[in-house]
């Protein structure tokens, strides 16, 4: 299962490190992660997901805790969080295969950022899940590269973490 | 008022009430250590042969005085030098502070001469790693460090400054705060918050539960962990194990924190436990394990491990609840607070046969009397013969087996010894350490001849400042907890273990200046103990013991626990 794990943390440099220390000193893989400044300019938010296998993230959580650096960690609950990622895709097209583009384009709500006589550069933020059908819709056009942020994720509602 | 940068840190030092640092000079740190004549009768610096000497000094002073141990060094290899000492601290979460300089502002990340990424090699085996790139920062960091050090489960902390923050003209807002104070300032203040989850208010709920759980037991088993030692909760504890009147088994890291002669103690327990702490661990109903992380060395098995038991842990250390055993009920909070509250509510309980069962399990420690000397001899004479607070420091393999199963201690910082790291050359630097912050104390420093060869240069800081230091060496001509499993488990193939080779300890301790005795016999070590007692001066006491000797009773990693595969007393 997929777990979300928001921390917020001073915004110095080496933090990044000792927290990824934490998963990597474990074995434990993570999906994806994204950091980014809050409102206030000395406090960073990170995102990380990671495949929750057995009861690590628990520990995991516990041990960032621990960390001078970490100001407040939560485990976001699957069904109760907003959770975004952005994506990049590039794809071949040509006059014969444009349009179908633009037709999947136009379901999934993406923006075409870029093209060329021969590719397309297609912009889309969505879930994940969303994303992941997306390119395999683009998939028989052939997909010449993909960019992908890592999610970011808040909770529902007027809580904050 | 503005003062020099390199007098703020000085000045915060004094605010901690450092009065010892150890440490060893370099390029980098230069400007610190000039700085220190302007702080002679104040600050009291200790240079040893090696960083990692200093570092296991440092070390060694915190666990003995139970204050924040300091530690200097510079750049580069000065850095990576400590790193073995600061992990040391960190397994076995001994608050020292590490004060390192790197190279300066411009010649950062340049690969510059010495330069090497200290607070990057820090950041795994320290509690928090600063660095410190401008002046300003000086006092908060410094007051941050040693609160980081000290609060909660202590631990080591690195500061690395950067050389151009302590150039003479660097200079800083500084005002004097007593360090109760400044642990309420802002920024600590702030630092406290994040911390909360390790210092929280004891849940009266948890007290009354686990209250609820001893009433029901008939057959408790109390585990005195580091947590007792490093909390100096051993009169709390010792109150509680004899209210409870439940057998008591020590970790290695728990030696001192329960009196190793009082009549409830089973003696240690894990993988070179006895055979009634192992066979209580097996049988009891409940096992309440106080400042205790269920090392692999302790719940060897753990699926295993109690498993007739409801396990109930008290730390103050969340993450370790439930991180190697699964427990049954847990309460977050500092040993001494939680067994003070338990104290209080906690009646007078009789479990007579549980303990007439258990206890006389407890192997009687005689030391025999073969012409040649064998280890328990020489453990009887030290015993025999230590003043009775002498600390002990120990370094890694079977002489630290050994000394923790023969010798009683009963003070926390009586035993010093590197459990979680394992650290061999631990011993040597520790009781620099501990001679340095207990002057009225005898120090001895119980080693292997393995262990001594790695750090036994710092018998030069023994001399250079005349600590009366006695070094006890186990000889035994090979790396002795080794080729233990080699015997047992490596079909008696022993690569690379045997030591048959130089030097002679007894020379090598007069090249120092000190004392040296070679002895053989029971009556020879008796002779040789007492003259180095009486003589005040270091000595190093080379006994020669058989290769073969080995320590008993064990039971192989991962097995569980009455899994013996040697008994007490050796048979296989």
């Amino acid at each position: 299962m997929k777990q979300t794990i928001s921390v917020l943390v001073e915004n110095q440099a080496g933090v990044l490190n000792r927290i990824t220390g934490l998963f990597s000193r474990r074995a434990f893989n993570i999906d994806s992660l994204a950091v980014g400044v809050t409102d206030d300019p000395t406090i960073s938010r990170i995102t990380i997901i990671v495949d929750n296998g057995n009861n690590m993230v628990e520990q995991v959580e516990k041990q960032l805790n621990k960390l001078v650096e970490v100001i407040k960690v939560r485990t976001l609950e699957e069904n109760s969080l907003i959770g975004r990622e952005l994506m990049i895709l590039k794809v071949s097209a040509n006059n014969k295969t444009r349009q179908d583009i633009m037709t999947i384009c136009s379901i999934y709500g993406a923006k075409v950022a870029d093209i060329s006589p021969t590719s397309m550069t297609l912009e889309l933020s969505d879930t994940p899940d969303r994303l992941d059908t997306f390119q395999t819709m683009m998939r028989p056009f052939s997909i010449l590269e993909v960019v992908r942020t890592g999610v970011i994720a808040v909770q529902k509602g007027g809580g904050k973490i | 008022m503005k003062i020099r940068a390199t007098q703020a840190i000085m000045e915060c030092l004094l605010e901690q009430e450092v009065d010892t640092v150890f440490g060893y000079p370099g390029g980098t740190i230069l400007n610190l250590y000039d700085e220190l004549y302007g702080y002679e009768g104040k600050i009291r610096h200790v240079l040893t042969a090696h960083e990692q000497g200093a570092a296991h000094a440092a070390d060694g002073y915190a666990r003995s005085t139970g204050k924040v141990g300091v530690c200097f060094a510079t750049s580069g290899p000065g850095a990576t030098n400590l790193t073995t000492g600061i992990a040391t601290a960190h397994l076995d979460s001994s608050p020292v502070v590490f004060i390192t300089c790197n190279v300066g502002e411009n010649l950062l990340g340049r690969d510059a001469f010495q330069e090497v990424d200290s607070t990057g090699i820090a950041m795994p085996i320290t509690k928090a790693a600063f660095l410190v790139r401008s002046a300003q920062q000086i006092p908060d960091v410094m007051r941050q460090a040693f609160a980081v050090a000290a609060s909660g489960r202590p631990g080591p902390v690195l500061i690395d400054f950067l050389k151009n923050v302590t150039n003479a003209d660097q200079m800083v807002d500084y005002e004097f705060i007593p360090w109760q104070e400044n642990r309420r300032s802002n920024s600590i203040q702030k630092l406290n918050d994040t911390l909360r989850p390790q210092k929280p208010e004891i849940d009266p709920d948890d007290i009354s539960r686990l209250l609820d759980m001893i009433a029901k037991a008939k057959r408790p088993l109390l585990i005195c962990g580091g947590g007792v030692v490093r909390g100096r909760a051993h009169q709390e504890f010792r109150e509680f194990a004899e209210k409870l009147d439940s057998p008591v088994a020590i970790t290695v890291m728990g030696g001192g924190g329960f009196p190793g002669g009082h009549p409830l103690t089973t003696g240690m327990v894990g993988m070179h436990g006895s055979k009634a702490s192992n066979v209580a661990v097996n049988e009891c109903d409940l096992l309440i394990a106080v400042g205790c992380r269920f090392s692999d060395r302790v719940a060897l098995q753990p699926a295993t491990f109690a498993a007739q038991a409801r396990i109930v842990q008290i730390d103050i250390d969340r993450a370790e609840i439930g991180k190697n055993v699964a427990t049954d009920h847990h309460i977050i909070g500092s040993a001494r607070r939680v067994l003070a509250m338990l104290n209080e509510q906690l009646p007078q309980y009789s479990h007579r046969e549980w303990k007439e069962y258990i206890l006389p399990m407890r192997a009687p420690a005689t030391a025999g009397d073969s012409e040649h000397l064998t280890p328990q001899q020489v453990l009887d004479v030290i015993r025999a013969r230590m003043p009775e607070d002498a600390i002990v420091a120990t370094d890694v393999g079977q002489h630290q087996m050994w000394s923790i199963k023969y010798l009683h201690f009963n003070y926390p910082g009586q035993l010093l010894t590197s459990g979680g790291f394992g650290t061999m050359g631990f011993g040597l630097g520790a009781a620099i350490g501990a001679q340095t912050g207990n002057p009225d104390k005898r120090v001895l420093h119980i080693t292997g001849d393995g262990c001594f060869r790695m750090n036994c240069h710092e018998l030069c800081t023994v001399q250079h400042y005349g600590l009366p230091i006695v070094s006890i060496v186990f000889n035994n001509g090979t790396l002795g907890m080794v080729r233990q499993w080699q015997n047992l488990i490596y079909k008696k193939r022993f690569s690379q273990t045997t030591l048959d080779f130089g030097p002679d300890f007894v020379k090598l301790a007069e090249a120092y200046g000190l004392r040296g005795r070679r002895v053989r016999t029971r009556e020879e070590m008796e002779q040789a103990l007492t003259e180095a007692l009486s003589s005040g001066t270091g000595t190093v006491i080379d006994c020669i013991l058989d290769i073969d000797e080995m320590v008993s009773p064990m039971v192989a990693a991962g097995s569980p626990i009455t899994d013996f595969l040697l008994s007490e007393g050796g048979s296989v």
